[in-house]
């Protein structure tokens, strides 16, 4: 199906109107984003001339550690500094139930009136092996829309999660007293490569002991991003606001260290790299799954009457592509 | 298809919110996209989040009293912002103020004792209704 010309006058629109302030415009942008179409193509080419200026944080961290209601404070924290903010909150539900009960968005909903503030959540199925695709493509929008932050929180396990987050420019891994700690709780997905390291609920007993421990597994090299910056933790409790200032100035020391290195610009290529690569694995198993629908008694008897399934399936994709 | 997306807040003062969860909660259940925005929001608050959402249909929980001021509030501010998002209410509304919500707007009241079942046809069809006008569009 090609883009016909006034669909594409009215996604021209659409991004003129998102970027030019209009919320409504890019609430429905984002929704255009959320899979990869013929139409979405056609508004990244335009997303990406205007993008890349952005400062992307992702928050990762244990379940249920105040990943929410940081942002919520961190929020704050940069609407003093006359930030604008931007959420991509990735929900966490079970992927075996068929919907999704969202509820990061209750803990920042304070902001939702405050037009320097975008928060958007994003179900993390549904999107057929694309949430990482359409979070990273959700980026690029609010990053040309003028959003100087953009937080994006994901629980950062699971191999989505794990790509959002080799998208941000600044990981931020959230733990809490409590929780389990040893070192493998720190190595579940993206915990071992962490920028800044929050020891939250710090209104809690236990948390000296946890940063304590954090600081010995950081300093054996267990843990930490591998890149030339030193992890910094910080403890705070989301709920009392403490700490929350000195977590903004730490993310801060680490973009410098990002612009100052040249790595900022990198983690932009790279992100829209990724990107690209994910579009175009979504467009390949689009039509493998198509070629595979069209023939499946043949596929459903290649194993095991087949002396070699491997190139026997290979010539089949290959020859349903020349077709398709 | 992606899942329609339901939005499901609470609106007024009071802070009981068990009946919005256990609607949240079987919406989520029966296949939608649920955003919950808790108790205590404003009507400039859930319109804020339907934007930002981009939801299908919202559905707001009202047990204070003071529906008609809030939801005539809330379908002002859709009208100022010209969204076209369904509304639907449910609470502690008096029967006679059932034809009033109406004309201001809301597609649908669920009154206490409506089942789960009836909710949930009843926001399919305004999701499906919403989506297909967005097609034509
Ligand atoms: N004592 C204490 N509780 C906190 C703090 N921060 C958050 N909480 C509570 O921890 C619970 C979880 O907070 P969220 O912000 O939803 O945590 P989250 O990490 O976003 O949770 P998920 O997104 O479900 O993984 C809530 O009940 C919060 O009120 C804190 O600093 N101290
Ligand atoms: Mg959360």
């Amino acid at each position: 199906m090609q883009s016909s010309k006034p669909r594409e006058a009215y996604l021209n629109s659409l991004i003129e109107r998102a970027v030019g302030g209009d919320r409504a415009a890019l609430g429905k942008l984002l929704t255009v984003l959320e899979r990869p179409s013929r139409d979405s193509g056609i508004v990244l080419r335009t997303l990406v001339k205007k993008s890349g200026r952005a400062h992307v944080v992702g928050v990762t961290g244990i379940p249920g550690s105040g990943k929410s209601t940081l942002i919520s404070k961190l929020i704050s924290v940069y609407r003093s500094w006359g930030l604008r903010v931007g959420v991509l909150a990735v929900d966490p539900t079970s992927p075996l139930s068929r919907g999704a009960l969202m509820a990061d968005r209750l803990r920042m909903q304070r902001h939702a009136t405050d037009p320097n503030v975008f928060i958007r959540s994003i179900a993390s199925k549904g999107f057929r092996g694309g949430l990482s695709l359409a979070a990273l493509a959700m980026i690029e929008a609010l990053d040309a829309a003028g959003y100087d932050k953009i937080i994006v929180e994901t629980v950062g396990v699971g191999q989505a999660e794990v790509d959002i987050m080799h998208a941000a420019h600044t990981i931020v891994v959230v733990t809490m007293p409590g929780a389990g700690d040893d070192i493998q709780a720190l190595k579940a997905g993206v915990m071992e490569i962490g920028d800044i390291y929050v020891v939250n609920k710090s209104d809690k007993p236990e948390a000296d002991q946890l940063l304590e421990f954090i600081n010995f597994a950081l300093e054996t090299g267990e843990i930490g991003s591998g890149e030339k910056w030193r992890p910094l933790v910080v403890k705070t409790s989301a709920i009392m606001g403490t700490g929350v200032e000195e977590l903004a100035k730490v993310i801060e020391k680490h973009l410098e260290h990002l612009v100052r290195t040249g790595r900022f610009e990198e983690k932009v290529e790279s992100r829209r790299l990724m990107l690209a690569r994910l579009f175009a694995l979504r467009i390949v198993e689009e039509k493998v799954e198509k070629i595979i629908e069209a023939h499946k008694r043949e596929v459903s008897r290649i194993l095991g009457e087949s002396d070699d399934p491997y190139t026997v399936l290979e010539a089949l994709i290959e020859k349903g592509l020349r077709e398709l | 298809m992606s899942n329609y997306k339901v939005l499901v807040s609470k609106l007024g003062l009071d802070g009981h919110d068990r009946g919005a969860k256990v609607v949240a909660r079987a919406l989520k259940d029966a296949g939608f996209d649920v955003i919950y925005t808790g108790i205590r929001q404003t009507p400039e608050q859930v319109v804020e989040a339907a934007i930002q959402e981009d939801v299908d249909v919202i559905g707001v929980s009202i047990l204070s009293g003071a529906h008609i001021h809030h939801v005539s509030r809330l379908m002002k501010l859709l009208r100022e912002r010209g969204l076209n998002v369904p509304v639907v209410v449910g609470g502690t509304i008096p029967i006679p103020d059932v034809p009033r919500l109406k004309q201001m707007g809301v597609r649908e009241v669920f009154l206490p004792g409506s089942s789960l079942k009836e909710i949930i046809n009843v926001v399919r069809r305004l999701a499906e209704e919403k989506r297909r006008a967005e097609q034509q569009a």
